[in-house]
């Protein structure tokens, strides 16, 4: 892969606060264009790892390019084609939703700065509103009109941290339309979310836990490339069910979803084996089923110690 | 349900303990200002200032001459650091205000007392704070008679009688009525200024931090200079604003003469407002709340109201404390307004106040901007 068509190459990334390791040599590989998502729980390091690639935080060890520039070394080049939206909505709240844009179009010496905010303003749907307090705005507006303030200069590159927390599901659905229609047009984005109904959303998922990198594939080949196997189990006496199978030899990880309980294993046989003496119970009803990514993830979640680097 | 819970009393009262002893500053501030007050008031103030800087110039050279020079040392109101040959010389060292007084025995004032003609000698005094003067003044003419009762005895001893038989004049200088606000105003718009400056960019950039948009604002490509500079030039305007106010009240209601120069003194605020402004920008790269850059100005604010020569006599402290003084912003400010405003001293005059303020404000600057992070380590 060439340099022009990587947007982000960083290798051995580390952050260290004190003697805590916050990201952990960290290998990142972006090709230009693609929906990167970062998933992981709270405090794995996503937001630490974005910080990095955009300049904000100084690695402990580690080197890379973010669009083709040095991420320790031109920091300032880096800020200049990359539009960042933090995880707190960090625009003014004193200012109006029209101050706001026209001063990070002058931040980022947007030539036509005048048409930029107008035509942000246009399809945000807030031209209307344009002389009201950022303040004001609702959660799910805040995150949009974060989203346009940091498209206006035209970045190369995306890093969206935790865009949609806290957004109603009617503006999530929205908001990851317009990410698929910036993803089009040809930006690269990075995105770090904790659901996973978004991960699905992307085209590579990297999942974080404990500041390490714990899988990096194309989301439709993800699910293969761990080789879980699941059973589905529905009826009555899961509770009791799922208390017998945790721990099981074969059984990986046991996870409820809605009526029915999920039993995955990375050996087929062995968990085939653990869950056989109940397929006779007449209150349940089994049935084997492909692996959907939230079960890769809870699996990746319990046995992210043993099973990877 | 109890009306009153002693339970709930302890754990609020658990709670401040440990909320009083994660916030550092707060506790810092708490026992530093106490202590600071303590050493300013209890050691460095002196509303009654001896050992004032004098210079002398002696034109008779005799034995009664230096009696006279003698009892003035010996009374300690003032030291004789400086002989000047010349009127002039005298004259460029009180506007300048390296002396307090100029203490004058004119030629043949040996020969003349002893003739009986009552000769005169002449203590100028830099008046523009009156209280520091006033010790001095009152008490030159026993000061006078008290060195010559030793010479004039035996076949001088006719003379020791009343009336006195020198005649002292005094010439009060700058404020010959003594006025307070003569004093007072012109310095209090150096406190004016320290205070919002500092307290204005401080809090403006520490609430960036506390609000969260300090992130954003670092993930632009805004060079620390370039931030610097932006953040703090509106406030600039606001201090002129500001020195309008004080300078049209004294103008008007407190009748404050103008004896120098707008220009030198529109001068000598510009950069007075630029280092006050770049102190609260240094404060802001330390603190982390709007709170602790509030208490860092409060703390710089104290010193510079005791030790600035604004409320008490900046010669009448301690050596010490004159050091510290030295330091501060106001006290330069301080000298320059009274110069210009009461002294019509100009801006060669004042060099020697005007280069300390330049010194510190490249100071303060080039610090400010070294500790100013443009990441978010």
């Amino acid at each position: 892969m060439s340099a022009v068509e990587t947007v982000i190459d960083v290798r051995g990334l580390t952050k260290k606060y004190g003697d805590k390791t916050v990201v952990d040599n960290f290998d990142l590989q972006v090709p230009k264009g693609a929906v990167y998502g970062f998933l992981g729980p709270n405090g794995s390091g996503k937001t630490t790892t974005i910080r990095m690639v955009c300049g904000l935080l100084i690695p402990n060890a580690g080197s890379g390019t973010c669009l083709g520039f040095d991420v320790v070394e031109q920091s300032s080049e880096i800020k200049k084609r990359v539009g960042y939206m933090t995880q707190k909505f960090s625009l003014w709240a004193d200012l109006t939703i029209r101050e706001n844009l026209e001063f990070v179009a002058r931040m980022y010496q947007v030539s036509n700065r005048k048409e930029k905010v107008d035509e942000a303003l246009e399809e945000l749907g807030l031209s209307a509103r344009a002389r009201q307090l950022a303040g004001s705005l609702s959660g799910g507006w805040k995150q949009r009109l974060s989203l346009a303030a940091c498209m206006l200069h035209d970045p190369d590159l995306l890093l969206l941290d935790e865009p949609t927390a806290g957004v109603d599901p009617k503006a999530r659905r929205e908001f990851w339309d317009s990410i698929h229609v910036l993803a089009d047009r040809g930006v690269t984005i990075l995105v770090s979310t904790h659901y996973m109904d978004e991960a699905v959303q992307c085209d590579y998922i990297a999942y974080i836990a404990y500041g390490k990198k714990l899988i990096d594939a194309r989301s439709d080949e993800l699910v293969d490339q761990v080789g879980l196997h699941t059973w589905r189990v529905e009826g009555i006496g899961l509770s009791d069910l799922s208390k017998k199978l945790a721990g099981a030899d074969g059984v990986g990880d046991v996870a409820r979803f809605g009526t029915a309980l999920h039993v995955s294993g990375l050996d087929k046989d062995k968990l085939r084996t653990a869950i056989e003496p109940y397929f006779d119970n007449p209150l349940l009803t089994w049935s084997e089923k492909k692996p959907g990514l939230e079960e890769v993830f809870i699996h990746l979640m319990t046995g992210s110690e043993d099973n990877f680097q | 349900m109890r009306l009153f819970s002693f339970a709930r009393v302890k754990a609020v009262l658990l709670k401040e303990f440990v909320q009083m002893r994660r916030d550092r500053t707060t506790f810092a501030m708490m026992v530093g200002v106490p202590i600071m007050q303590l050493i300013l008031f209890g050691f460095a103030i002196n509303s009654d200032p001896r050992h004032l800087p004098t210079a002398l110039i002696d034109r008779d050279h005799s034995s009664f001459s230096r009696s006279i020079v003698y009892a003035a040392e010996n009374s300690t109101f003032m030291d004789i650091i400086k002989r000047p040959a010349t009127d002039q010389e005298a004259e460029r060292l009180i506007r300048e205000g390296e002396v307090s007084f100029i203490f004058i025995i004119p030629e043949n004032f040996g020969r003349d007392l002893v003739r009986g003609d009552k000769p005169q000698v002449l203590l100028v005094a830099d008046a523009t704070d009156p209280s520091a003067s006033s010790g001095a003044v009152n008490s030159m003419k026993q000061i006078v008679e008290a060195g010559l009762v030793r010479d004039l005895s035996g076949s001088l001893s006719h003379l020791a009688q009343a009336p006195p038989p020198v005649d002292v004049v005094l010439h009060k200088r700058y404020n010959p009525a003594g006025i307070t606000q003569y004093n007072i105003i012109p310095g209090l718009l150096g406190i004016i200024i320290a205070m919002t400056m500092t307290m204005i960019t401080a809090v403006a950039i520490t609430r960036e931090k506390e609000r969260g948009t300090m992130e954003n604002l670092l993930a632009m490509p805004i060079k620390p200079l370039e931030m610097m500079v932006g953040k703090v030039s509106p406030y600039v305007i606001i201090g002129y604003v500001q020195t309008c106010v004080v300078l049209v009240a004294s103008q008007f209601v407190f009748d404050i003469p103008m004896a120098g120069s707008y220009l030198v003194l529109f001068a000598a605020v510009t950069l007075y407002i630029v280092v006050n402004l770049l102190i609260g920008f240094f404060f802001s790269s330390i603190a982390e709340t709007q709170m602790q850059a509030l208490q860092m100005t409060f703390f710089m604010l104290l010193p510079q109201i005791l030790l600035s020569g604004f409320l008490f006599p900046f010669l009448g402290m301690p050596r010490w404390a004159q050091y510290i003084g030295e330091a501060l912003p106001a006290t330069h400010f301080m000298r320059l307004m009274r110069g210009i405003m009461l002294k019509g001293a100009d801006s060669g005059d004042l060099f020697a106040s005007f280069w300390p303020l330049g010194v510190i404000m490249v100071a303060v600057g080039t610090i400010a901007m070294i500790r100013y992070k443009t990441t978010l380590d």
